[in-house]
């Protein structure tokens, strides 16, 4: 089961991008896959605990959306259990993410959320959900509020897009459909994007789901769905600014099925048996961050020396993140009951 | 003052708290058009429109879920269950995201969301319709859980559950809603964490809450006929239970009967019983009694049904033999 399903094709000649955004495309992407790359090692050195799900692979997916499409900051951002990079595209700090899965209180969820709780108000992240499906209705309610503030509140200002990030396997929850019910319902501005990297833990996608086109779905509730190689960061951006447009303008989500693959096991406590070493190596092939770099340089708007600049800069940000998360403190034990209420 | 139905002293809770703060809002299956199945909202979306009421699709689960994502970007949803046993469906969301959100996000995000409605043993409604839930729920952090039992509760109790800033479960009984009383026509707000003193009294404690403190009430000519006076307490707030209260009356009467529409096993009775254990067991004469429902699915007939909850007589009985020293 190499593939069987031909990935979408899309022409980077049609793209406008200028050397600016092909970088911070490329630094996000980098910052991804260096972040998770430590926490793996940080994992094994026994620094982080419980479950740590990486992200390494689908990094054209969480940039292409959210640095390529959205606001960071503005808009919303609504993730799932494997968050890291999400939250790091939505603009959490990356010492406020690595302190958080250390388990310290500098943590983005001070310490009490973990790999799969994490959250920033401030960035506008409403977070991890560890339970497969039940982010999608809450991102539903933000976007539900961009529409009250501006059609209830009058507040013409509220143009906010929300992004729903979720895997295959959540695309057979009944909150998966029914959420899409509503939102199509409601033309409510959000944009569902599932990352369908073909595993839900050892569980084949097409072992679960009786017609695997994902995208497809839409169509029975009245709305645009569309695929998207997930291993191209330029696609990803463009069919995503398609949708983040539509809902902008009020006219409703849009569903997006972005093909991509995770390079690692489930989580770092999967021992990955079940996954051949030719599937694998064919989704290794199309690695995104490699294939940005090379049309990048190609188009001549980087060389291998500001590519080269960009990793060493980011190894400085994970390590400073590293360095920041095992001196930051722990969470006081008089402080176990903080934040079960609101302080008021 | 104004006599008003219990259905209407909520629906006018309601209505104050919507006309005094744009953010709130309803949502659930059949509050717009329809008005609610108990009429708890009816006419509302003829004032407020449409997405001010918003009639849902029936999923449970994801409505709740989005109200609890527009209660973490500011705005005040009132969850309506059409029946609160419906919101089993939801229990995801409601454990997970309201109850627990707030504190596995470090305190990022508030989730001030009600979520009420018609629950307890209604008459002859079959089992899922008559469900005693509030034990299912209880063990949730986070939640705060109000049950309501009489018009000028339900008002003031309600409108302070629309104001607090954390998700509450806000208990109706679907056979209390016809009950009628006096309600003043000036705002009031009632405490959502203080019990109810319903008569004081001495020589035993009866806490009790929502359609129970009826029954309790409907005991007391018999009792008073027998020399007995208890001190009666409405719970009020499930969660958290009010200690002050309930310790400053086992300290004056040094019995306890809990009478309550709960499940007995791991019911509020069996919490109330453990929490006094714990920390009044000096105080105590005899062993705290609980009076609950029994162990069943609510059954359709009528005997069987009665018999699955606690009647007056049963508590004038179980009473009389605590004072009397018989327990």
């Amino acid at each position: 089961m190499v593939q069987e399903r031909p990935l979408p094709t899309f022409s980077p000649a049609t793209v406008h991008l200028t050397r600016e955004e092909g970088l911070l495309l490329y630094e996000d992407m980098v910052l991804g896959r260096t972040f998770e790359d430590k926490c793996a090692e940080m994992y094994y050195r026994g620094k982080m605990f419980g479950f740590v799900h990486l992200y390494n692979g689908q990094e054209a997916v969480s940039t292409g959306v959210i640095k390529g499409a959205l606001r960071p900051g503005i808009d919303y951002v609504c993730s799932t259990y494997r968050d890291h990079v999400h939250a790091l595209s939505a603009g959490v700090s990356p010492r406020e993410v690595m302190a958080e899965l250390f388990g310290k209180v500098t943590g983005c969820s001070k310490g009490r959320g973990g790999s799969m709780h994490l959250f920033s108000a401030r960035q506008r992240f409403l977070g991890g959900y560890a339970f497969v499906a039940e982010g999608i209705p809450v991102a539903a309610g933000a976007a539900f509020q961009t529409k009250y503030r501006r059609e209830v509140l009058g507040d013409t200002q509220a143009d906010e897009v929300t992004a729903c990030f979720f895997g295959d396997g959540a695309c057979n929850n009944g909150q998966f459909f029914e959420t899409l019910n509503m939102a199509a319902l409601w033309r409510l501005p959000i944009i569902f994007v599932v990352e369908n990297n073909q595993w839900a833990i050892g569980m084949a996608h097409q072992r679960a789901t009786s017609d695997p086109h994902i995208y497809k779905k839409a169509s029975v509730f009245n709305m645009v769905g569309v695929e998207v190689d997930g291993m191209d960061v330029l696609a990803v951006r463009e069919v995503a600014r398609e949708a983040v447009a539509r809902a902008r303008l009020g006219e409703g989500p849009t569903l997006i099925e972005a093909l991509t693959y995770r390079f690692r096991g489930h989580s770092l406590a999967d021992p990955d048996e079940l996954r051949s070493k030719e599937e694998k190596e064919f989704w290794l092939s199309r690695d995104p961050i490699k294939r940005l770099g090379s049309f990048l340089v190609e188009q001549e708007l980087a060389t291998n020396q500001d590519l080269q600049a960009i990793h060493q800069k980011v190894k400085q940000i994970v390590e400073d993140a590293v360095a920041f998360a095992e001196q930051s403190p722990e969470p006081s034990p008089d402080e176990l009951w903080r934040y079960v209420y609101a302080e008021d | 003052m104004a006599e008003m139905f219990m259905f209407n002293a909520l629906r006018s809770a309601i209505d104050e708290e919507m006309e005094r703060d744009p953010r709130v809002f309803v949502l659930g299956e059949d509050v717009g058009h329809y008005g609610g199945s108990y009429k708890v909202t009816k006419d509302l979306y003829k004032k407020y429109g449409e997405l001010r009421l918003l009639d849902t699709p029936i999923c449970e689960n994801s409505f709740t879920g989005l109200a609890i994502g527009a209660a973490m970007t500011g705005l005040r949803p009132i969850v309506e269950g059409m029946n609160m046993g419906f919101l089993l469906l939801a229990f995801n969301q409601i454990a997970n995201n309201a109850g627990m959100l707030r504190y596995t996000s470090g305190g990022n995000f508030t989730i001030p969301i009600v979520i009420r409605g018609p629950g307890g043993v209604g008459r002859q409604l079959g089992a899922e319709h008559s469900q005693r839930l509030e034990a299912y729920f209880q063990a949730v952090p986070g939640l705060k859980i109000v049950a309501c039992s009489t018009p000028y509760n339900a008002k003031g109790l309600l409108k302070s559950a629309i104001r607090d800033n954390n998700p509450v479960l806000f208990f109706e009984h679907v056979l209390l809603y016809n009950l009628k009383q006096d309600i003043p026509e000036e705002e009031y707000l009632l405490p959502l964490d203080k019990a109810e003193l319903v008569q004081p009294g001495e020589e035993v404690t009866i806490l009790t809450y929502s359609r129970m403190r009826h029954h309790v009430l409907q005991a007391l000519p018999e009792l008073e006929r027998r020399g007995i006076y208890p001190e009666v307490i409405d719970l009020i707030s499930l969660r958290p239970l009010d200690w002050e209260t309930i310790g400053a009356s086992v300290r004056k009467t040094h019995r306890v009967v809990v009478v309550e529409e709960c499940m007995k096993t791991g019911g509020i009775g069996a919490e109330i019983a453990a929490g006094i254990m714990e920390r009044l067991f000096d105080e105590l004469d005899a062993p705290v009694v609980r009076l609950s429902s029994q162990d069943v699915p609510t059954p359709y007939n009528g005997t069987l049904e009665r018999l699955t909850i606690v009647q007056p007589e049963q508590i004038v009985q179980t009473v009389t033999d605590l004072v009397r020293g018989r327990i």
